[in-house]
């Protein structure tokens, strides 16, 4: 089975949630002042993450994670950390825009996404889809700063 | 005891949700039908403004909002006149901390309180500390937030101007001994303040039996209406407090110069067009209390708690934080699965129940967690769905919580 058809496959996604959650990527902080940083809470729910990312000269070299939150949090967050770690700000926002309409429930490209995937039906549980975009909040928001300061 | 299958049939949403189980009556309850038809009532056939017009539908419209405390001031042993309407519970302590910032605690002073209170209840007071010489102190409690008296004397001191407290704590039913605290506190010459939120729904409230100052407390707890609370107080404090609103039905008179005249209260502290439908809807939900029995009421929950926590405490893989308390939510959570998770799990199996801190976000340091789920339950609910509930519960696991998205 190649990539597309292993990510098709709900056990298949279902084990790599299971295994971001509680393997999560890229999950610690840094002390260096390269990195931009974003702490995520929500009144509305209980995740409380902080996400950290070093982007140098419109490439994202590095992203990292912590704190307290949820499968779904977690997890979208740890698979983030892997998919836009070396990517140019705009191929990132491609694949940020393209998780948000898939977690809208809109059109989306697939094969930019990757393990991504596994977050399809969250679409269906309104009140999670907070739970699956609070990490990538925290992205789109340090993009944005980055360019903002460059 | 009560009749709860007929009881059932008074609630349209129980009706049109057969398959749901909501334990999330600490959030909000259902109304029953004839609390919906009053408000659908009033709005088909009684709508005009109180306190204003001088034709019949206006005088009707005063004639049920105001005889609305009348019908709170059976339910809770007061005068109609120490019923003041406000838009909810947290308006209610909002006013209270107002009121009492320009009288008793004027010059500063302490205020006591404890780890395990709702935002509402300690927020306003924070505030004010910041902007008045005004000092918080914490009572200790023990591990469901539970005062002793003996701790509650240690605390104690002539600085104290107020202790403020809910009656029963919203995450873990926790109930204070109200009555002992309010002797206290007049014994120091200090007020007692109490957030009635999660008590007045579920147990009889004599505020002259339990001699407290001011209560606080929301409509759409006891099956009434949003948007309304209850503010109560004794009528000689209610005159001495300022109203945090002004605007217009509250004032007797004014003029260029800026002297104003207040109305007495409770007018004074009803500024502007109240929530007229939702005051009548309140005095009909709590009539409807009233013929159920609020000591009926309590009993029954006692009998679905104790039901509930001894097939709750069989689980293995749910760790319980409050199964000694009688009444009030259960406090749990699944072991090794976030509260959040567990919650969409349930879900998933038609139970609502609520995860997270409750807005109680410092009682992790008396519980020792940051969240859990919380399951509380009304007299509208039933052995079966807590079976039900039980059922769903052996089923929390982290696999089966992500197990729902696909």
């Amino acid at each position: 089975m190649d990539d597309k058809s292993l990510l098709s496959n709900p056990e298949i996604l279902r084990e790599l949630i299971m295994d971001h959650y509680q393997y999560p990527h890229n999950h610690a902080l840094v002390k260096d002042g390269r990195y931009l940083s974003r702490h995520m809470s929500s009144e509305s729910c209980i995740d409380d993450i902080t996400v950290q990312a070093k982007i140098t000269d419109g490439v994202i070299d590095d992203i990292r994670f912590d704190g307290v939150a949820c499968t779904i949090s977690t997890a979208s967050t740890s698979i983030m950390t892997d998919l836009l770690a070396g990517k140019t700000l705009a191929e990132a926002r491609e694949i940020v825009d393209n998780y948000f309409s898939m977690i809208d429930g809109k059109e989306y490209d697939d094969d930019l996404l990757g393990e991504a995937v596994a977050m399809k039906n969250v679409y269906k549980q309104a009140n999670r889809i907070k739970c699956a975009t609070i990490g990538w909040n925290a992205i789109k928001q340090l993009m944005s700063e980055s360019e903002e300061a460059a | 005891m009560l009749d709860v299958e007929k009881i059932r049939a008074d609630f349209p949403m129980i009706r049109n949700h057969p398959e749901l189980v909501y334990f999330d009556n600490g959030a909000t309850t259902f109304k029953p039908q004839a609390v919906i038809d009053a408000v659908v009532h009033f709005y088909e056939y009684g709508t005009s403004n109180v306190h204003r017009g001088d034709y019949a539908l206006s005088a009707e419209a005063d004639k049920l909002y105001d005889g609305t405390r009348d019908i709170i001031g059976e339910f809770l042993n007061c005068r109609p006149d120490e019923v003041v309407f406000t838009a909810n519970d947290t308006a209610s302590l909002n006013q209270i901390v107002y009121g009492l910032s320009r009288t008793v605690l004027k010059d500063g002073g302490t205020v006591l309180t404890t780890e395990a209170e709702h935002a509402s209840n300690l927020l306003p007071w924070y505030r004010l500390a910041e902007e008045r010489n005004v000092k918080i102190e914490y009572i200790p409690t023990d591990a469901v937030g539970l005062i002793s008296m003996d701790d509650a004397r240690k605390a104690m001191h002539d600085g104290v101007k107020v202790i403020s407290v809910a009656h029963v704590s919203n995450v873990l039913g926790t109930v204070q001994p109200v009555k002992e605290l309010a002797a206290l506190a007049h014994e120091y010459g200090a007020l007692i303040v109490v957030d009635g939120a999660q008590s007045v729904p579920h147990r009889k409230t004599d505020v002259k039996d339990l001699d407290v100052d001011l209560l606080a407390f929301s409509s759409h707890k006891m099956c009434g209406p949003d948007g309304v609370g209850v503010l109560y107080g004794k009528h000689e404090l209610l005159e001495q407090m300022d109203p945090l609103l002004l605007g217009g039905g509250m004032n007797a008179r004014f003029n260029a110069c800026g002297e104003v005249t207040l109305k007495h209260a409770p007018e004074k502290f009803e500024a502007g067009t109240p929530n007229i439908e939702g005051v009548i809807g309140l005095g009909v939900a709590a009539k409807y209390l009233m013929s159920i029995g609020m000591d009926n009421i309590e009993e029954y929950e006692r009998s679905l708690r104790a039901y509930f926590v001894s097939k709750a405490k069989e689980l293995e893989n749910i760790e319980i934080y409050n199964p000694d308390n009688e009444t009030g939510p259960l406090a749990f959570n699944g072991k090794g699965v976030f509260a959040q998770d567990a919650a969409g799990y349930l879900a998933s199996q038609g139970i609502a129940v609520r995860s997270g801190n409750h807005c109680a976000k410092i009682l992790h340091e008396i519980i020792g967690t940051d969240q859990t789920i919380r399951a509380s339950l009304y007299f509208y609910n039933t052995k079966e769905e807590a079976d039900r509930c039980i059922e769903a519960m052996k089923g929390i696991s982290i696999e089966n919580a992500i197990g729902i998205f696909f």
